[in-house]
């Protein structure tokens, strides 16, 4: 199956959301893809609120199941959250559960005016009320593969298909 | 034989001791305590990781810092922490301590912090536990008898790879009463499994333990001299209430040899970190102008055990 360029979606996800942006907009992406992309939008809107970063590990509801992942990351949320609005930014979305995971966080530092979603490509299979304001690509996808973002080593971004 | 601390797929199950621990599972915690140094810093210093978890606090032995710096990590990763005060509970009317977990096990807990006079009680629990079916709660030693403080021991190798960033190049010195310290068992054990080239204890021949160079360690009677060039400087608290017979003349004596003063610390390199497990007696291993002086890390030594009993306490129910 061809994919989609990741760099052209980024562009186009940027596009997509310059002109519905407040002043005070934060983008927050969720590790590791999807600060990735949250860097590529932050560059391209010219956002003055720094770029917030957030592992979702702690607050997945798959812990008891599959304990933590050891490469864990710091989240990292250098504004104040309290009556701001906020983007969260992931690279793939599937079943909603990262996002809501990544919802319950943002409000233990505060309580954003909004939050909107912002995605690279949405790959189908949702199993929570999760709909994105901004989806660059709409892809459906059988359960038995996984869309991945990848960087490379000179830093560009490109999406490959993998066995789940 | 398995190391009865790991489960069938090597993962932590209890956390009884660090000797036997492979590097992988040390540097695992250390690593997945960092990103938990950060929940201090919110708004809401809570994580729902042990949500419906109980967490009963063992404390066979008194304790202030250890008991609180887990009761706050588990309360952080919003776990029920129930505290029993032994002294006024059943094992007062002559319970055993299997008996007690017994009855802890049947009002669901999931996870026992143990503090115990006896080295090897928290073995002795995990064993049980294990013999009971009841694979899924988990034991952490907070301290038996003169054998293992394991978590402390990691704290510790938090701070120092914190202001150190590395291990492979570091002398690192332990001093005061080796005899009666779980605490400076677990830091040798940790400190050589992380490759620390050069640990060595200093301390009066009748607190040092015969033979303990087989764990890896240079002993030195001469504080000055075992001080020298040390990046990091591990004091330890002088246990008057386990002294039996004459150790020591007096606790003036042993601060005038052993003391950590300005002066015997100029031994050390100009950037050495001085560390304490605490609680301190000040005037007898330590100077006061030493412990609040600026190669003090004493009480980020304490900030730091909160997140890492956290990353213990979340890797254990993971598993």
């Amino acid at each position: 199956m061809a994919l989609p360029d990741a760099e052209a979606l980024c562009a186009a996800l940027a596009e997509g959301m310059r002109t519905c942006l407040h002043p005070e907009t934060a983008l927050v992406g969720i590790h590791t893809g999807g600060v990735w992309v949250a860097e590529r939008l932050h560059a391209a809107l010219g956002l003055k609120t720094p770029l917030g970063s957030i592992d979702v590990a702690f607050y997945r509801d798959d812990f008891g199941r599959s304990g933590l992942h050891p490469q864990l990351k710091p989240s990292d949320i250098p504004f104040d959250v309290e009556d701001r609005p906020i983007v969260i930014v992931d690279d793939v979305l599937y079943t909603g559960r990262t996002i809501r995971a990544a919802m319950n966080e943002l409000f233990d530092y505060g309580r954003p005016s909004r939050i909107d979603l912002a995605v690279l490509v949405d790959r189908g299979g949702r199993e929570l009320p999760v709909c994105p304001r901004w989806t660059a690509h709409v892809l459906e996808l059988v359960s038995d593969k996984n869309l991945q973002l990848e960087r490379s080593e000179s830093g560009v971004l490109s999406l490959r298909l993998i066995d789940a | 034989m398995r190391n009865p601390q790991l489960n069938s797929n090597g993962e932590l199950q209890h956390l009884l001791t660090i000797d036997g621990l492979p590097r992988e599972i040390l540097t695992a915690i250390l690593d997945t305590a960092a990103p938990f140094t950060e929940v201090a810093e919110r708004e809401v210093k809570k994580l729902p990781l042990l949500r419906g978890k109980s967490v009963f606090n063992l404390f066979f032995e008194n304790s202030t810092r250890t008991r609180t710096t887990f009761e706050i990590a588990a309360k952080r990763l919003s776990a029920d922490v129930i505290n029993l005060n032994i002294s006024t509970s059943s094992t007062a009317k002559g319970e055993t301590l299997l008996d007690t977990v017994d009855n802890l096990c049947a009002m669901q807990a999931d996870m026992f912090v143990v503090r115990h006079a006896a080295s090897g009680a928290p073995f002795l629990m995990a064993q049980h536990l294990a013999a009971m079916g009841l694979e899924h709660i988990h034991v952490i030693n907070a301290g038996d008898g003169r054998h293992a403080h394991p978590t402390q021991g990691l704290l510790d190798m938090y701070t120092i790879r914190h202001y150190k960033k590395d291990f492979s190049g570091l002398t690192v010195a332990i001093v005061g009463d080796l005899l009666h310290s779980r605490v400076a068992r677990s830091q040798i054990h940790a400190l050589t499994a992380l490759g620390v080239p050069e640990v060595r204890v200093i301390g009066p021949k009748t607190l040092i333990p015969t033979e303990i160079d087989r764990l890896g360690v240079r002993v030195f009677h001469d504080m000055r001299a075992g001080l020298k060039d040390a990046d990091v400087v591990m004091m330890l608290r002088l246990q008057n209430e386990r002294m039996q017979g004459a150790l020591l003349p007096s606790p003036q004596e042993f601060f005038k040899y052993y003391g950590l003063t300005a002066d015997k610390l100029e031994c050390a390199r100009p950037d050495a970190i001085v560390m304490h497990p605490g609680p301190m007696n000040r005037g007898v291993e330590i100077d006061s102008a030493v412990a609040d002086g600026p190669h003090a890390v004493i009480l980020p030594q304490v900030t730091f055990g909160i997140a890492v009993r956290m990353a213990v306490m979340s890797m254990l129910a993971g598993t």
